[in-house]
Formats: C-alpha cells, sequence, structure tokens
C-alpha cells in the first residue's frame, strides 16, 4: 500500500515532557485520516512537526515515500502540506486576500499586486466552493468564513495534504454541516485530510482510519467502519468510560438567581446579549448552551461583574445586584467558576495557597489590620487541599503555575465551593481537562445541587450540558431561543436550537 | 500669520529629527519591537556626526554629509544590541531599551574623553547650512514656509515620508513586516523569518535615529554633549503615538512638536508669551506631548504583538 | 536548578559580565583595566592595592554615601515594577521632593531634628504627588507611563529649576543656605570616615528599605499590588481594586524618590541648586531596582555595588580612565539582567548538548 504520508518513531520532548513518544503515522493517499487522542496526547505536536513548525529529536518522516526533513513551513508548503490551525492564525486588520497571499504575494517588481491577488482568491473560492469576500477584513467576518480563509490558504499554495486541527470547537452545528461537506468535496479533488479531534462523533462522520494516541504514546490504528465509538473511547482514555453521570433527580426550590431583561455590550460596543431573562432554581442545574460567541461569555461577565449592564436586572435571592461591584456580589452569595481558568481564575505567579484566599485575604482570619497571617493562609490551604485532592508538587507554598491543568481548576473550585455561595455560575468548568479530572469535577457540580444550591452552568460542549442539567436553556445571538427539560429533549433538537432554526416556547 | 509662516522653517527644523527617529520607531514597532532606546541611537548618530564632521571639516567640503552617513552607520550597529537582547535573548523591550539609553550616555562621552580629552566634542565650525532653493523659493506662501532659507534635512524627512509609507503599504516586504507585529505566529506559519524580519526593523530604526540625531546635532548646534538630544527620542516616541503608527500621522504629529519646540523663539512677539519665564518654554514642549497622549492614547492601538516575546520554539 | 537560586545567581552573572564589558572597552581603548579594579576595591575597603596610599576611609564614606539615593531610588522604581508599572520618572519625583525640601527648609523656622523631618516628609509629599499624576493617567485613560513619566521629568527639571530661583539667589545656581536645624549632615561621620560627606541621610534609607519589605510582603495592600503586577485580570476577578492600586502604587513610589531628592540636598549641601541637567540618579535607580530583582534585600545590595562604582569614578579618573566607564558598566550589567530569559535558555542547550554527549 502506498502511503502519501509517513511518520515513523518520532520523538518529540519539550521541557518536562515527552509530547511524542515513538510515535509511527502512516496515511494512505485519498483518505480522511483521523488523530484522535485528549488533550495533551500528542496530537497536535505531531501535526506540527509534520508541518515544519517543530523539529523532531527522533524518527523519519516520509513524503511520497521520499525520506524528507521539513525544517520550516515553507519547506512543508513546498512538499504540498497544508495546516488549518485550531486557533486561526490569521492577522485580524488584514483583508482576507491579504492573509491568503501573505509570504507568496503576487507582485509587480516591488509593488504588492493585490488585484491580482484577489482575482486569484476569487477563482480558488470559486473552484472549491468555499465562500469567502476578497476584500473583508479579518475582524469583521464570522468565525465559520475565517475558517474557510484558513482552508484557502493551504489551497494557495496547492497543498495536497490538509491538516485541520480540531476543526469543529468553533463552528455551529450547521457550519460543522458544512465542514464535513467540504472535507468531502475535497478528498473528491484528490486531496488527503488529516483531522485532529477528540470528537467521536465527527471520526464517525466522516473518517475512514482512525490512528489513536495517549500520553504521547500510540494506542492504535484503527478502520472506522469497523469500530465502535465506545472502543475508540476506551483507546483513547485507557480504560472503560461511562457516557453519563450518576445523578438523582433534581428537586428544585425557590428561584435564587433572576436575570430580568438583560442587555450587555461587547467590546466593541455591539449589544450581544439582548433582552435576555433566566431563573435558576435551589437545588437545580440549568445548563446555558450555545455555540461560542453568542453572548455566554458577556452574560457570565455580567452577572459576575466584570461587565457593565446596558438594561435589565440581576436578582440574587431578590436582591438586586446590578450595581454591585464584584467583591459585594461574592458577599451576596454569588460564586463564579471562570472560563479562563489562567486569566481569570488564577494568578499563576502566586503560591496555592495565595491562590485560595485570593477572594478573602482581607479579613480575619486571614489578616488583621492589614497585616496577613500566613500561618492561616497556610493552614487553609492544607485543609482545602485535602478535602478536594488537590495534587501538587510542594503542597501549599507551590508556585500555580506549575499545577496541571486540572488541578489549578480543582483548586479554584475547592476555593469557590468552600465559601459556600448560593448561587454557582460556572463557565466551561472542564475545558482541557483530562477525564479523570473531568468525572471528579462533574461529580462536585451535581453534589453542590443535591446540597441546595442554584447552578448556571455555561458549557460549549453538548455533551456535558446533557449529562449534567437538570433544565437547559439555549443561547443564541444573545437571546434565550428555547428553555425545555433535559430528560425531555435530544441533541438534534438542541442543535437547531443552537443554530437558531427552532424556538421553544419558553 | 506672518509670525507663522516665519516660524516655519525653525519649526520644520525641529521636526525633522523628531519626524525621522519617530519613522525608525514606525518600522521597529510595526515588526513587533518596541524601541524606547531611540534616545540612545540619537546620541550615538549625533555623536558620530558631530565627531567626523569636526575630523574632515578642515579636509572637505562634504564632510558635514559624510558625518551624517557615519551617523546612520553607527546608529545601525548600536542598534544590533537592541536586536539581539529582544530577539535573541527574549529581554523585556523597555528594560533593554532603557538600558541602551543609559549605556548611550556613557559611552559617548567616554569616547568624547578618548579621543577629544573632554567631555563633549570639539566644536564645528559649520555643520548642515540652510538653503534657498531657486524659483520655487518665490512661491507666494508656500515658497517662504519651505524654499526659503529651510535645512535640506528637510526635504530628507519629506522623501523618508513618503518611502515608509510606499515601504509599509505598498510591498510584500511591508505585509509581511506588519504580519511580524500583529500576529507572528501567523507571519511564522506562512513560512516567513520572523526572526529577521524584526532584525530589519530594529535595524532600520537604528539607521533612521542615527540619521536623526546627526541631523539634530548639525542643524541646531556647534558641538554634540550628553545634553545634545534632550529627550528629542521620546518626544518622537511620542508622536508615534500620537500618529498613531502611520508616517503621515508621524509627520504631522512631529511638525506639531516642532513648533511647539520654536515657540520659545517666537515668544517675544506673541502679546501673552512674552510675560511667561523661559523656563516655561522649555518645558513647553514636554507638557504639550503629555496633553498629546492624554488625548490620543486611549484611541490609538498600536501592532497588537508589539512588546510581546515571541519564541519560535515555544508550543 | 531551583528557581530560587537563579534569582541569585542570575543577577550575579550579569554583574561579572557588566565589569568583563567595561574592562574590554577599557583595554580596546587603550587604558588599563587595573586601575578599574584599583578604584574599586580603595572605594569600597579604603585599602589601595598598589600600597602607594594608606587605608582611608574617606572613600567608605563616600561610597555608603552615593549609595543612600540611589537605593531609594531603586525602591522607587522596585515598588512600581511589582505592581507592573516601569516608574522612569523617579528622577523627577526626586526633583520635585529636592524642591519641597529645600521649600520647608528656607521658609520654615523649626526646631533641629524635628525640622529635618518636616523636610523629609514634605520631600515624600511631592514626590508622591508627582508619581500620582501618571498613575491616574494609565489608570484613568490607559497612557503609558513610559513616556508621560519621561516627559515629567524634564518638566519638573525646570519648574524646579525656575521655582528655586523664587527665593532669591545671588549667583542663579545656588539659593541662599538654609538653617542647620533643616541639615542631615553630621559631624560624628565625617570624622568617623575621614572627611566624607557622609551624613544622617542613612536613617530615613534604613526605615525605607524596611517600610518597603514590610509594605510588600507582609500587607493585604502588598499583596493586593502584587496581584495585579502579575495578573490584572485575575485580580480585579477576585474584588481587587486594580485602579486605586496603580495610582497608590506610584504614589508611594514617587513618595521613596522623593525622599532622595530630600537625603541628597538636605545631607550634602546646604542650599538648594538649579541643574543645567538631570542627574542621573533615575536611572541608576533602575539599575538598582533590576539588579536587586526587585525585593527589599536586592535592592539594598545592589544599591550598594552601584554606590562604589560611582564613588569609584574620581579615582578611575585619576588612572586615566574617563569617569564614564561606571555609566557603561552599569547598562552593560542592566542588559545582561534584561537577557536573563535568553541567558538561561543558552544555558540549558549547553547543559543537555553535555548531557547528551555523556
Amino acid at each position: 500500500m502506498a502511503y502519501i504520508i509517513e511518520m515513523l518513531d518520532i520523538v518529540k520532548t519539550f521541557p518536562g515532557i515527552r509530547a511524542n513518544d515513538g510515535v509511527t503515522l502512516e496515511v494512505e493517499k485519498g483518505a480522511v485520516h483521523a488523530l484522535l487522542g485528549e488533550n495533551g496526547a500528542g496530537k497536535s505536536t505531531l501535526m506540527s512537526i509534520l508541518f515544519g513548525l517543530y523539529r523532531p529529536e527522533a524518527g523519519i518522516i516520509k513524503v511520497r515515500g521520499e525520506e524528507v526533513s521539513i525544517s520550516d513551513p515553507n519547506v512543508a508548503n513546498r512538499l504540498g502540506i497544508g495546516m488549518v490551525h485550531q486557533h486561526f492564525k490569521l492577522v485580524h486588520n488584514f483583508t482576507v486576500t491579504e492573509n491568503i497571499v501573505l509570504g507568496l504575494e503576487p507582485h509587480k517588481g516591488p509593488l504588492l499586486d493585490i488585484k491580482t491577488a484577489e482575482e486569484r482568491v476569487a477563482d480558488l473560492s470559486k473552484k472549491y466552493a468555499l465562500d469567502v469576500d476578497p476584500r473583508s477584513v479579518i475582524e469583521d467576518i464570522s468565525v465559520g468564513m475565517q475558517q474557510r480563509v484558513e482552508i484557502l490558504k493551504m489551497l494557495y499554495r496547492d497543498a495536497e495534504i490538509l491538516i485541520f486541527d480540531e476543526p469543529t470547537a468553533v463552528l455551529t452545528p450547521h457550519e460543522i454541516h458544512e465542514l464535513m461537506g467540504i472535507m468531502r468535496r475535497l478528498v473528491e479533488e484528490g486531496k488527503t485530510i488529516l483531522l485532529i479531534t477528540h470528537k467521536l462523533k465527527e471520526i464517525k462522520a466522516v473518517a475512514d482510519v482512525c490512528t489513536v494516541l495517549r500520553r504521547g504514546k500510540l494506542i492504535g490504528t484503527v478502520k472506522v467502519s469497523e469500530t465502535s465509538e465506545e472502543r475508540m473511547a476506551e483507546m483513547m482514555v485507557g480504560r472503560e468510560v461511562s457516557f453519563t453521570v450518576d445523578k438523582t433527580p433534581a428537586i428544585p426550590g425557590e428561584v435564587l438567581l433572576e436575570i430580568e431583561g438583560l442587555s450587555v455590550k461587547n467590546s466593541k460596543g455591539l449589544l450581544c446579549v439582548r433582552n435576555l431573562s433566566l431563573k435558576v432554581r435551589r437545588g437545580e442545574i440549568l445548563g446555558l448552551c450555545g455555540v461560542d460567541g453568542n453572548g455566554q461569555t458577556e452574560l457570565v461577565h455580567a452577572l459576575t461583574g466584570l461587565a457593565k449592564i446596558e438594561s435589565g436586572r440581576i436578582l440574587l435571592k431578590g436582591r438586586d445586584i446590578s450595581r454591585l461591584t464584584v467583591k459585594r456580589r461574592t458577599t451576596a452569595g454569588l460564586g463564579h467558576i471562570p472560563e479562563d481558568r489562567q486569566r481569570y481564575g488564577l494568578v499563576l505567579d502566586f503560591r496555592l495557597d495565595e491562590n485560595l484566599v485570593v477572594h478573602a485575604y482581607g479579613k480575619p482570619p486571614f489578616s488583621h489590620f492589614g497585616v496577613l497571617d500566613y500561618r492561616a493562609i497556610k493552614k487553609n490551604a492544607d485543609r482545602l487541599i485535602e478535602e478536594f485532592d488537590v495534587r501538587s508538587g510542594e503542597g501549599p507554598s507551590t508556585p500555580a503555575r506549575s499545577l496541571s491543568g486540572g488541578n489549578q481548576q480543582k483548586a479554584i473550585v475547592a476555593r469557590e465551593i468552600d465559601r459556600s455561595p448560593e448561587v454557582f455560575v460556572v463557565a466551561q468548568p472542564t475545558r482541557g481537562l483530562d477525564v479523570g479530572a473531568i468525572e471528579y469535577i462533574h461529580k462536585r457540580i451535581v453534589e453542590e445541587r443535591d446540597k441546595g444550591k442554584a447552578v448556571l452552568l455555561v458549557s460549549l460542549e453538548l455533551d456535558e450540558i446533557m449529562d449534567l442539567s437538570d433544565r437547559i436553556a439555549v443561547i443564541f445571538n444573545g437571546e434565550i431561543v428555547g428553555e425545555v427539560d433535559a430528560s425531555a429533549t435530544d441533541e438534534n433538537e438542541l442543535s437547531l436550537m443552537m443554530a437558531g432554526s427552532k424556538r421553544k416556547a419558553v | 500669520m506672518k509670525l507663522f509662516l516665519e516660524m516655519f522653517p525653525i519649526a520644520l527644523m525641529f521636526a525633522a529629527p523628531i519626524v525621522i527617529a519617530a519613522l525608525g520607531g514606525l518600522f521597529s514597532e510595526r515588526s513587533g519591537i518596541v524601541n524606547v532606546a531611540l534616545e540612545g541611537i540619537m546620541m550615538v548618530g549625533a555623536f558620530a556626526a558631530a565627531a567626523v564632521t569636526v575630523v574632515l571639516e578642515p579636509v572637505t567640503p562634504a564632510a558635514a554629509w559624510i558625518g551624517l552617513f557615519v551617523a546612520v552607520l553607527s546608529g545601525m550597529v548600536f542598534s544590533l544590541l537592541h536586536a539581539s537582547a529582544s530577539i535573541n535573548f527574549k529581554a523585556n523591550q523597555v528594560v533593554s531599551g532603557t538600558a541602551l539609553n543609559i549605556l548611550a550616555g556613557g559611552l559617548t562621552v567616554y569616547l568624547c574623553q578618548i579621543f577629544f580629552r573632554q567631555q563633549r566634542t570639539k566644536a564645528f565650525s559649520s555643520g548642515l547650512q540652510k538653503i534657498t532653493v531657486p524659483g520655487l523659493s518665490d512661491i507666494p506662501i508656500i515658497g517662504e514656509m519651505f524654499f526659503n532659507g529651510a535645512y535640506p534635512t528637510f526635504y530628507v524627512m519629506v522623501v523618508l515620508v513618503l518611502l515608509t509609507a510606499f515601504i509599509v503599504y505598498k510591498t510584500p516586504l511591508g505585509l509581511r513586516l506588519r504580519a511580524c507585529g500583529e500576529h507572528p505566529q501567523a507571519a511564522a506559519s506562512m513560512g516567513i523569518d520572523v526572526y529577521g524580519m524584526r532584525y530589519f526593523g530594529v535595524v532600520a530604526s537604528g539607521a533612521l535615529a542615527g540619521l536623526a540625531g546627526g541631523v539634530m546635532v548639525l542643524s541646531a548646534d556647534i558641538q554634540y554633549t550628553v545634553t545634545s538630544i534632550h529627550g528629542t527620542g521620546f518626544i518622537a516616541l511620542a508622536s508615534l503615538i500620537f500618529g498613531k503608527w502611520n508616517p503621515f500621522g508621524v509627520l504631522g504629529a512631529g511638525v506639531f512638536f516642532g513648533f511647539s519646540q520654536a515657540l520659545s523663539f517666537y515668544a517675544k512677539d506673541i502679546d501673552f508669551l512674552a510675560k511667561m519665564p523661559t523656563e516655561f518654554f522649555y518645558f513647553l514642549p514636554y507638557v504639550l506631548t503629555i496633553v498629546a497622549l492624554i488625548v490620543f492614547s486611549g484611541r490609538s492601538v498600536g501592532p497588537r504583538a508589539a512588546g510581546e516575546i515571541y519564541d519560535a520554539g515555544k508550543r | 536548578m531551583g528557581k530560587d537560586r537563579s534569582k541569585i545567581t542570575v543577577p550575579l552573572v550579569a554583574v561579572l559580565l557588566g565589569f568583563i564589558t567595561g574592562a574590554i572597552i577599557i583595554m580596546i581603548t587603550g587604558k588599563s583595566p587595573l586601575g578599574m579594579v584599583q578604584a574599586m576595591v580603595r572605594t569600597l575597603t579604603g585599602f589601595d592595592i598598589y600600597g602607594r596610599s594608606s587605608y582611608n576611609p574617606y572613600y567608605i564614606g563616600e561610597f555608603l554615601l552615593q549609595s543612600l539615593p540611589i537605593i531609594l531610588t531603586g525602591l522607587s522604581i522596585a515598588f512600581a515594577f511589582r505592581t507592573g508599572l516601569f516608574n522612569i520618572g523617579a528622577e523627577g519625583q526626586l526633583m520635585m521632593g529636592s524642591l519641597a525640601a529645600v521649600t520647608v527648609a528656607l521658609l520654615l523656622k523649626a526646631p533641629f531634628g524635628f525640622h529635618s523631618l518636616l523636610c523629609l516628609l514634605a520631600a515624600a509629599a511631592a514626590g508622591a504627588l508627582w508619581g500620582a499624576i501618571p498613575g491616574y493617567l494609565k489608570a484613568r485613560f490607559n497612557v503609558h507611563e513610559v513616556v508621560v513619566t519621561i516627559m515629567l521629568n524634564y518638566t519638573a527639571l525646570h519648574f524646579s529649576n525656575w521655582a528655586l530661583l523664587l527665593f532669591g539667589s545671588v549667583d542663579r545656581v545656588k539659593t541662599s543656605e538654609f538653617p542647620a536645624s533643616a541639615s542631615l549632615a553630621s559631624k560624628f561621620l565625617a570624622d568617623m570616615t575621614n572627611g566624607s560627606r557622609l551624613n544622617w541621610g542613612i536613617i530615613p534609607v534604613i526605615i525605607a528599605l524596611v517600610l518597603y519589605w514590610f509594605i510588600i510582603e507582609k500587607t493585604t495592600f502588598g499583596f493586593s499590588l502584587r496581584a495585579v503586577g502579575f495578573n490584572k485580570d485575575a485580580a480585579r476577578y477576585a474584588g481587587m481594586k486594580v485602579e486605586r492600586d496603580v495610582v497608590m502604587s506610584m504614589v508611594i513610589a514617587g513618595a521613596f524618590a522623593g525622599l532622595a531628592g530630600a537625603v541628597i540636598t538636605l545631607g550634602t549641601f546646604n542650599f538648594g541648586r538649579v541643574l543645567p541637567s538631570m542627574e542621573g540618579y533615575g536611572m541608576d535607580g533602575i539599575a538598582v531596582a533590576l539588579v536587586g530583582g526587585n525585593a527589599a534585600v536586592g535592592v539594598l545590595f545592589s544599591g550598594l555595588l552601584f554606590g562604589m562604582l560611582k564613588a569609584a569614578q574620581p579615582l578611575m579618573q585619576s588612572s586615566q580612565i574617563p569617569r564614564e566607564i561606571a555609566g557603561i558598566i552599569q547598562s552593560s550589567i542592566v542588559l545582561f539582567v534584561a537577557m536573563r530569559l535568553g541567558i538561561e535558555a543558552l544555558l540549558d542547550t549547553l547543559k543537555r548538548k553535555r548531557e547528551g554527549q555523556k
């Protein structure tokens, strides 16, 4: 069997981590070959090596049967390899055309020939049915169009082998569907596709072959049509995975959090939360699902006090907290697990014990008359570390930066739960975590619900929403377009609502 | 009005080094490297220009121009320190720039002591001469503003502004340069040598700031001393912000600051200013710079990745 | 290599490299680097390694004297750094402090000791005010503090020159002398060091060092400042008042620098001086803060180091080495400290290569 790409016994290390530990990958021409693994399994690293962004310490790469050394993206391009990155590498204030031709610009003498560039982009766009406007500026266009620009970047360089790195993370269900169609069309045109993903359903939908990585090692390569999702998940994680969370039915009480007609503007001054109303009751988990960019982030910021409210009110236990500072809201009983734990949740250069008192350091027992009491701070940390099983290199004095993602999140969860707020706003709590940490965090969230707290769970992962929530609300374009009981709905209905195609009376 | 026209040549004389240095800052920051060492590079350029001019004066009438050429070269060499510290050694760019400013002060006076046995260069008798362009200087109004008794460096400044605008916005080089300053990872993934582009940006800023320093000392002074530049490099930095990292904006901002420095010469002719003490005019340009920054900072956004450490190997 | 150890090794390596750079430049320009070494040893210890002159504590006194103001400006800049701000305006804050000290010295009458205390407090307040300006502008308008503070430096220079002359001056260079009750000069210390100008300025410096350490490490305010310096978003999220912290940080930093101005004016001179140009204590403070790792103990030691370098200048000049070599060495050290990430990476690669060859 002639392979178009062979990566044999690849080894790549970063300080302290063996990201690729003797991995072998063999890709057939014209296949859609998926690379499956959890976060940190080494799939992105492997593909970055193929694309010339990193160089392996050991191993051989062969393209079309010939051994090559891919020292930088230019070489990869010349070999016909292109990459659509998970975090788009687009210059925000350049046009679509400028981004596509960057590095291979058509020119008349010293002058940049934008006209020819635009024509070429338009031609390519038509040929592959990838709809873009050559003159638009990147920061003004939709995420779906941005991704098409990324794909065009590769096609402009006559790429034959296209690497897609977690392409569906930022797309609406409709756009995901379109992308699958685009991939099939590319294969028909003779291209080979490498798909990096952790989403089993998508692999089943579009891939022919799947290679599974775990912790830097190759686990196996299987034919997708002959392998079940459960089997692939087991290979990915190393043990049997339960797809559901154990929980008893909810016993909801009175309304603890009420959002009335809330409108919020985003950083560009545009309204991104429009007249939104929502109620969360004691003892229930309300899951808010929607595609990234429909206002969830700004809603959470408004709830917690980081963003200004244009109009509307937020009531916590009947009390209007709309104009209170962040600090006052937390003392009033609002707890928050932030979406971006490294940016908002932790001061990475502080120690673990300092991070655990970052809300409470100003009052006894952690300080007296403005002077810190480090003994009390450490004791508090010892207690929380034990109770929440936060693993760290040096205990309470470990710098937060050295903790793994899962333990960082556990620390934040510990801190918030310990303060015993009545209402929890939990945003993307398990992003980037391994399965063990995810299970633990889900367990704690359900525990809090059972203790009688109200939980607003905001997540981009539909599975997480469906597993944990008692009721589900769908946000689209800043509005609630549907509110249903978790047991009374399914993924299809939710997908339709997330895409704005369906509304369920609230 | 007549006064205003009369002020132009002097204002332009003060503006030229500001604009030229600011253009240097533009190249550097557009590539992603913040360069607060413009002041220090100007000092190095000024020293080189003054020293060479003094030495070559008895030998050739083109001494000043050769001095300017050497100023450009020495600015480039000096800026290599900032380039390698910031690009290869991942130094904090503001700290590195500040260190170079201190170094420039020490190094230039040290060399004055070695070569001239005093803490300044020997005085040269004539630096750059003002010129009057025949024909063009007779055009009403414009002629008096720009072509009558103007320093040739004014024309150099205009040419450089146009050249910068052309390079940065109309050539592939400029596109790649700007990409490095906005999103170096994107540029790298398109095969662009980010390190190389940034070296180019910094060395270009060295050339231009060195030139600016030479221009300054040869137009307005008779020798180089450690106070020759007195903050003009920082005013250039403010012009960059004020001018929104755009060559024409920088030109406008620089001319504005040039006027603020020219005011002290004409104060006696303007009633309400005549009564102010001389020190007022000394600090006026600096205060105006602060006001300009306040008014323009909020809305002014520079290249997105400028100042951030870029590491090709990091994940 | 533990991260804590590298906090000391990097500055030490940088200092060594800085001195080597200086020695190289001296040699290239035809002088002997031994002159540099001799000058530094003499300044630090009073002993002459050439054995030509006898022990003279005068040099030690002068070296301590030169350290005093730069330890204070070093604290000023270090304090601001901890909050994530670059206070290049220490020079201007120092000059305003000096102006305030002169004002109180000349205009007020008070008993000995108390008078100088008032002057010191006035200086700190003036510096604090001058620091509040860029702090407020940064917090409110997000104006970058680097350019603003440098502009304020020049403004302070010319403004204080003008203001000093209002007190009346014979030669337009010095004001009239102020009463001994305001002075910090000390016959006791001068005698101990064979006639140097060392003075009671030592006391405010020691108090400042302790205060700095206490505020940053032990108070809730310091906790909040450090959080803001490390991660503004998380700090805001935890309910900390970020804007207030930015302003307060610059206020305190300004106070330290203002104090330095008073220590110089009241300790070494007994009149106000009209300055032809800035004297560079602010820039020295940057070097001190960076090499000292923004910690109180570090600032103390690096302040002493650079103070020694400054005091050694006249001795170097008499060995035919231009005094500016001190500035060259100092800025080289700062540059090497700034390159720490790159140097550490280089050392890492060399270590791994060596291990790979084993």
